[in-house]
């Protein structure tokens, strides 16, 4: 088995570069360093109309108008130019925002900061396969609602909100609806105009472009949306987002965006035979493994398994130094808190603490699966010896009869 | 972050899996943790009648520096009085297995596991009970 080779299944956190989009980059340090606000001089002619040309390959893969597109340095920036922008521009209208409770961080923490700038935001449950209830988004407009903000799909879980639905809620109470589609772009298809979606954040580092640059799409007609900048400077982006742009990574971006609009039918029918592969195998050969979020609604590439009393950290020191994957397990966090998107979904602390996420890509191949199958199997039984909870499980004791001295 | 390779050691070949007869009056065994946490360790004792520590076993739920603490742990218990066991401090293990700041917590459980056990034991065959268990949030 390719020991000599890290194997990658962790694409919901970052994706390598495809080799393609590196090549059309690189003449954008050296021989092309131009600025693309440097109107007077081919240097920054042609900076321009390589962002133009990057421009209209993006709006071309989310059928939008390239003037639609403003570029950030990420998905995160994107999510807060968003949220602020439309809290400061429509103040006048009103101060109150919709969103999930399984939404990213860029996503919350912006609401938050929306909080104590005197606004008023709504955090809904999602049903135990993740999904909004939309007559519980519905319910939650009132008449000081700006903003409904719900992620296309989620990164933890690849669950994938019923879009269209949500729009014509939106459509119907005159809300702007904002999406953050980090992980979708480039990956499913993606029409938000077809859906009514008005503003959307996403990225080019987790659709096989480089790190450092994304783009918020803001819709320009039937409504025409409007955001306050968040960065003030030089008016780059039609004084929505000042900065000198990024012209290699946009170009990245760009590339990335061509690539995916060619191959992305290939590669979701590639990698859904893969991923239902590997989730079979370890469904079908361990006990109690748990499949977490819908398995109807989700990306196809994804899948967020909970291996019961198993803690997630340690099943990844048995095959971490081969293999890359990511866990909802408190250990894996900063914070020692176990994953809220799963806690949303209704697992209980110590399923949360067992979760593993397996995230396919295009450069992922079948033997990989292969071998995270094997090393899978192998972890999970070698975890499951050593644990005193899954021996006093299967020796029929109940865990929530003990008392357990939380630390 | 990286593992020091004593860590991995007892990771990868953990010392005294198993499990004691716990009815045994010979045997204390210390329960700690608790799922929801993320990790539940059982460490046991079998104490001969001279007061030492003949046999230790674990069983942990955990990530692999507390499976790695409560695996050096049981090695340290044999052969020692019950005396010199309550004395293990989980800086100690900290030290020996180069833990990083985040999981000191993993090293806290193994102190608490020790006593625990040690408490039970002493508890069952009517002796003093010389344990003072820590405190914790």
């Amino acid at each position: 088995m390719s020991k000599d080779r890290l194997i990658y299944l962790d694409n919901n956190a970052t994706t390598p570069t495809d080799p393609r989009v590196v090549d059309a980059m690189l003449p954008f340090f050296y021989e092309n360093p131009g600025n693309a606000a440097s109107r007077n001089h081919p240097f920054g002619w042609k900076a321009e109309e390589a962002v133009d040309y990057a421009r209209e390959q993006i709006a071309n893969l989310i059928k939008v108008d390239s003037k639609e597109i403003i570029f950030t340095s990420g998905a995160t920036e994107a999510d807060n130019l968003a949220i602020k922008g439309v809290f400061e521009m429509y103040a006048r209208k009103g101060n109150h925002i919709i969103t999930l409770k399984t939404e990213h961080k860029a996503v919350l923490d912006a609401c938050k900061k929306v909080e104590k700038m005197g606004g008023e935001v709504t955090y809904l449950d999602v049903d135990r396969e993740g999904l909004v209830n939309l007559a519980d988004l519905e319910a939650a407009i009132k008449d000081n609602t700006i903003l409904v903000s719900i992620m296309w799909a989620n990164n933890e879980t690849g669950v994938i909100q019923p879009m269209k639905e949500i729009g014509a809620i939106c459509e119907k109470h005159g809300v702007l609806f904002m999406s953050d589609a980090t992980q979708v772009v480039g990956k499913i298809p993606v029409d938000p105009k077809a859906v009514g979606v008005h503003l959307m954040a996403f990225t080019a580092h987790k659709m096989y472009g480089p790190k450092g640059v994304g783009a918020l799409f803001v819709n320009r007609k039937k409504p025409r949306v409007k955001v306050t900048a968040q960065m003030d400077g030089g008016g780059h982006e039609r004084g929505m987002r000042s900065g000198t742009l990024n012209v290699p990574g946009i170009v990245g971006f760009g590339k990335a965006a061509e690539i995916a609009a060619k191959e992305m039918d290939q590669d979701m029918a590639r990698l859904s035979k893969l991923r239902d592969k590997l989730e079979n195998s370890l469904v079908s050969s361990l006990e109690e493994v748990y499949i977490n979020g819908s398995v109807e609604h989700r990306m196809p590439h994804v899948t967020n398994l909970s291996f019961k009393h198993v803690e997630g950290e340690g099943l990844m020191m048995t095959f971490n130094q081969n293999m890359a994957v990511s866990s909802g397990s408190a250990c894996t966090s900063a914070s020692l808190e176990p994953s809220y998107v799963l806690i949303a979904l209704g697992l209980g602390d110590d399923l949360a603490h067992s979760s593993i996420r397996f995230s396919l890509g295009r450069f992922t191949k079948e033997e990989d699966v292969d071998y995270a199958i094997e090393a899978l199997q192998k972890g999970v039984t070698h975890m499951r010896d050593l644990s005193p909870i899954w021996e006093m499980y299967k020796e029929g004791i109940d865990l929530e009869s003990i008392e357990w001295s939380a630390h | 972050m990286a593992y020091s390779d004593k860590l991995l050691d007892h990771f990868k070949n953990p010392r005294n899996v198993g499990t004691l007869d716990k009815s045994d009056k010979k045997v204390g065994t210390g329960l700690v943790g608790a799922p929801e946490c993320g990790d539940v360790m059982r460490l046991q004792i079998q104490v001969n009648e001279e007061g030492l520590i003949e046999d230790a076993k674990f069983k942990t739920f955990g990530c692999g520096s507390a499976i790695a603490s409560s695996s050096l742990a049981t090695e340290w218990l044999k052969g020692k009085s019950v005396d010199e066991a309550l004395a293990i401090d989980n800086m100690a293990l900290v030290e020996e297995l180069a833990l990083p700041p985040v999981k000191i917590h993993c090293s806290v459980l193994a102190e608490d596991a020790i006593k625990s056990a040690i408490k039970d034991y002493q508890e069952k065959n009517g002796l003093e009970v010389t344990v003072v268990m820590n405190e914790h949030h």
